[in-house]
């Protein structure tokens, strides 16, 4: 099986494959354009009579869960990201198919981190197949390299949840690390040594996986309350010593920055947001775990309280400061999908108006509806911009896969989104002619605030309109670039080879753009 | 023949926007050039380019040269090698990247010098961004930010600092050393359109015009300087003593500065947050510079983190009648400003002094009055000035006047 066929050229103008993994893909047709018919999948029937009546699912290791489940060769197993940097759930998985001499496995975890290094030893000796999901630090330099037997698949976390939907990914093992559960499989984030605060990202596996395990240290007697992840999915449960480093859990970028550079950024763009009236009494805001995102929420939070107003929601990404907002009443609701500190988690098990969603709520583009488009102000990042706002937040310039896509993309979907980004890093300008690889179409992205000045997305007429008379220094984003260039010099373009390592897919399952494979 | 290996610049963890240079001059094999980017990919051929036409530039065939580099941008990269040259062999050539149009301006002598940023000479990554914080002033200093074995090759980085980055309208400052290492500091700064040099240390008129003098000895080969002003630092007893002397000493004075720091210690004591120890030394530099007809500026307030206190620190200087202070961190330039600018009511009393001046020259009135108070002379002077101030800091509209009546 070759890992990839039949390049086209998709509506973006980015080239990309029609067959990835044996498998027929659809190129991106642009915002809305892919319609699918049919029905969504389906997992198996089951009966009660096949589970113990006394709802005692516990196995002796995750060993003997996996070889219950029918463990075999060219499974997709599946894994989430709720432990980020502190997860000790993904590589024992692995370890066992390994001693059990398993291959061609493909893992598709909800995101990577770069404590899953170790498992570069197992795409390489070949029970590990390829990965869907992200390719993070040394992961992602493996992928770039051409070192993985198959295409490797990003996809947002609304991509994710779009895709097992779909059946475009079939999962046979969805392996669920739950902080705490009872025997029957009824799990949560919110209490245990390992608590996370939710398991948003493991809905769909437990509701479309063919087989679903629960792995916690953390078992307490029925009923587990609350039961984020409903037992009646639940084939086995195992429990471990230990499932996750506490301090690993909460990493993440939770402090607010003190770098008077991008101080600056998340002044000017709370005060653009201001000046463009996208502040209101019940207006809505989406603010990453970046420093730079954390301080707007702060600047958002004064501005509140000055003038007697309230946020109706905010989407978290929570921590300590979204939480004191709550708490102050200058936010009525947090709609979290994954809590970055103890704060997040002690919110949301103890406040109902914290309330733990998921990729389907917040991001499936094949529901009726996300609530990720009714968000007023999105504040996000991006490794690369282009003159026509298209950016990049998987590749670095010299074309290293590096990154997840992880919320980005479905947050696009806000009604303002905004870029706070430096002019350049280093001596690498961000704001290039084209994007090394495509993540998201220009017409989603209004607005880039850089520490030299701030370009509105031409589209945008009403907010540039707004914008006239604004202290603010409002730029074009071809200005923005060449004052980049003037300080850096022009960048040469990375070398790269024609194969390709990875493909981007938009949050509707179409190819949006491909990876290419670095010239060493 | 056969040179010793020399290094400049910095390398290591937390290092950013810098480049460690090494060099050895050798008597054969032409240059032998190993990089090491993290921008290699990008910017790697620009880079080799660059070095090749330094080493060229200073007739440099055969060397051993190794750049380690952490994404320098070119100024940087330029005053590394250039540094290092001059460590191998000593010579007058110098290596001048082109000036930027940007930074032809002149300052004028009273222009508004309430926050001035201090940058240290030998860290490139500060001096980047720092204009982007709109500080009155930037001061690349060669001095006490400077450790001693790095004083040769900063000298290089703040000479093209001057010419190479854009501080977007900030004036262009330097503090050089004390003594003689001082005055040959500004062999690298003179020609290079420096709007202002701080003087520290300074205890005698005589230090002012030993600074002049090199000036206009280094103005003596080149085609018209523009003005550079000096800012005399008051860092001892001595310096008290003297203030006026040295406030006084020359035309291109135009602000006199205290170091509290070091003037504590020269008396003995420590430095206070409540400073009463320096309550004495403040106000004679207040005093003099105003005697002198020029801008007193204060010391520097060196917690970062306490904006709070920041604050209340620039409301007592301002009511010694301070005009400006030292920053050590951008995030302090904001608190500064809006300090040292007028207050709503100072505006306000302002406004009404001035119209009722307006009024009673407009009658023809010798005396100026508001309800039945006589307002002195200079009471009106200094509304006139508050008014001024408020305009420049966009604290009130140029024709507030006519959009009152």
């Amino acid at each position: 099986m070759s890992k990839y066929d039949k390049m086209v050229t998709n509506t973006a103008g980015r080239e990309v494959p029609t067959v990835v993994n044996g498998k027929p893909a659809t190129p991106y047709m642009g915002i809305g354009k892919y319609k699918p018919t049919g029905r969504k999948t389906a997992p198996p029937i089951v009966s009660c009579a096949d589970y113990p009546a006394d709802g005692n699912k516990v196995v002796a290791s995750l060993t003997e869960a996996l070889i219950k489940c029918g463990i075999k060769d060219g499974m997709t197993i599946s894994t989430h990201h709720h432990f980020r940097n502190g997860d000790l759930v993904a590589v024992p998985i692995f370890d066992s198919a390994k001693e059990m001499g398993i291959k061609d496995l493909m893992w598709f975890p909800s995101a990577s981190f770069p404590c899953h290094e170790p498992l570069i030893k197992y795409l390489e000796d070949g029970t590990i197949h390829h990965i869907e999901g992200s390719m993070n630090g040394a992961l992602g330099r493996f992928t770039s390299e051409g070192k993985m037997k198959g295409l490797g698949v990003l996809r947002s976390h609304g991509g994710r949840y779009q895709a097992v939907q779909d059946g475009d990914v079939h999962v046979n093992i969805a392996v669920i690390a739950a902080p705490s559960a009872d025997s029957f499989g009824n799990a949560n984030g919110v209490n245990g040594p390992a608590a996370c605060g939710l398991l948003g990202f493991a809905l769909a596996d437990s509701q479309y996986a063919d087989k679903v395990i629960i792995v916690t240290d953390n078992l307490v007697p029925f009923p587990c309350i609350p039961w984020q992840i409903q037992g009646n999915y639940v084939d086995y449960v195992v429990v471990l010593d230990q499932i996750g480093i506490p301090e690993m859990i909460i990493s993440g970028t939770t402090e607010i920055t003190k770098s008077p550079d991008r101080l600056l950024l998340a002044e000017w763009s709370a005060q653009f947001c201001d000046e463009a009236g996208l502040i209101y009494d019940g207006f809505s805001f989406q603010a990453g775990a970046g420093g730079t995102s954390l301080s707007i929420g702060i600047y958002f939070a004064n501005i509140l309280r000055e003038r007697g107003w309230k946020a109706r929601f905010a989407r978290g990404g929570s921590n300590k400061y979204l939480v004191k907002m709550l708490e102050e009443g200058l936010v009525d609701y947090i709609l979290d999908g994954q809590t970055f500190d103890l704060e997040g988690v002690r919110s949301m098990r103890d406040n109902p108006a914290h309330v733990n969603t998921s990729p389907f709520t917040s991001y499936n583009y094949h529901g009726k509806g996300n609530f990720s488009s009714l968000i007023d102000v999105v504040i996000l990042g991006a490794t690369e911009v282009d003159v026509n706002f298209n950016a990049n937040v998987v590749t670095h310039s010299d074309g290293l896969l590096l990154h997840g896509i992880g919320g980005w993309q479905n947050c696009l979907f806000g009604k303002t989104v905004i870029l706070p980004i430096p002019l350049f890093r280093d001596r690498i300008p961000v704001i290039r002619n084209e994007v090394t690889t495509l993540c998201a179409p220009g017409e989603l992205i209004d607005v880039i605030v850089t520490e030299r000045g701030i370009a509105i997305n031409p589209r945008r007429t009403d907010l540039i309109e707004k914008m006239k008379k604004s202290s603010l220094p409002i730029r074009t984003i071809e200005e923005l670039k060449e004052e980049a260039e003037k300080i850096c010099g022009v960048p040469e373009k990375p070398k790269l080879t024609d194969e390709i390592v990875a493909v981007i897919k938009w949050v509707d399952g179409t190819i949006l753009d491909s990876v290419y494979k670095v010239d060493k | 023949m056969m040179g010793e290996l020399v290094f400049t610049g910095n390398k290591g963890v937390g290092v950013r926007s810098d480049c460690f240079v090494s060099l050895e001059l050798t008597s054969g094999g032409g240059i032998r050039l190993a990089l090491d980017s993290k921008v290699d990919v990008m910017f790697g051929n620009s880079i080799r380019k660059e070095i090749h036409g330094i080493l060229d530039h200073f007739n440099i065939k055969d060397a051993f040269v190794t750049v380690e580099d952490s994404g320098a941008l070119p100024f940087v990269i330029a005053a590394r090698l250039e540094a290092a040259i001059n460590k191998a062999i000593a010579g007058e050539k110098e290596f001048i990247i082109p000036m930027l149009n940007e930074n032809q301006y002149v300052t004028s002598k009273d222009r508004n010098r309430f926050s001035r940023l201090y940058l240290p000479g030998n860290t490139p990554s500060l001096m980047i961004n720092a204009g982007i914080h709109r500080p009155n002033g930037i001061i690349l200093d060669l001095e006490d930010a400077v450790a001693p074995d790095k004083k040769d090759e900063a000298r290089y980085l703040v000479r093209n600092a001057l010419r190479g980055v854009d501080f977007y309208g900030a004036e262009r400052m330097v503090r050089i050393n004390q003594g003689e290492r001082g005055l040959a500091d500004l062999d690298f700064i003179v020609p290079h359109n420096v709007n202002l040099i701080l003087l520290p240390k300074c205890e005698h008129p005589e230090q002012v015009h030993a600074v002049n003098a090199r000036i206009r000895e280094i103005g003596q080969h080149r085609e018209q300087l523009n003005p550079i002003w000096i800012m005399p630092i008051i860092e001892s007893a001595m310096g008290v003593i003297n203030a006026f002397a040295i406030a006084s000493s020359a035309e291109n004075v135009v602000s006199l500065a205290i170091g509290l720091e070091d003037y504590t210690a020269d008396i003995g004591t420590r430095r206070t947050a409540e400073g009463s120890e320096s309550f004495f030394a403040r106000s004679m530099v207040v005093n003099a510079a105003r005697a002198a007809g020029i801008q007193p500026i204060d010391s520097v307030f060196s917690d970062v983190a306490d904006m709070d206190g920041l604050a209340e620190n620039v409301r007592r200087s301002k009511a010694l009648g301070f005009d400006g202070m030292g920053c050590i961190h951008p995030r302090q330039i904001r608190v500064i400003h809006e300090t040292f600018a007028p207050a709503k009511e100072e505006i306000e009393k302002a406004k009404k002094i001035v119209n009722a001046y307006h009024e009673a020259e407009a009658k023809g009135l010798g005396v100026v009055a508001l309800g039945s108070k006589m307002i002195d002379p200079p009471v009106v002077r200094r509304a006139l000035n508050t008014i001024q101030l408020a305009i420049k800091m966009d604290k009130l509209e140029q024709n507030w006047r006519e959009s009152n009546e």
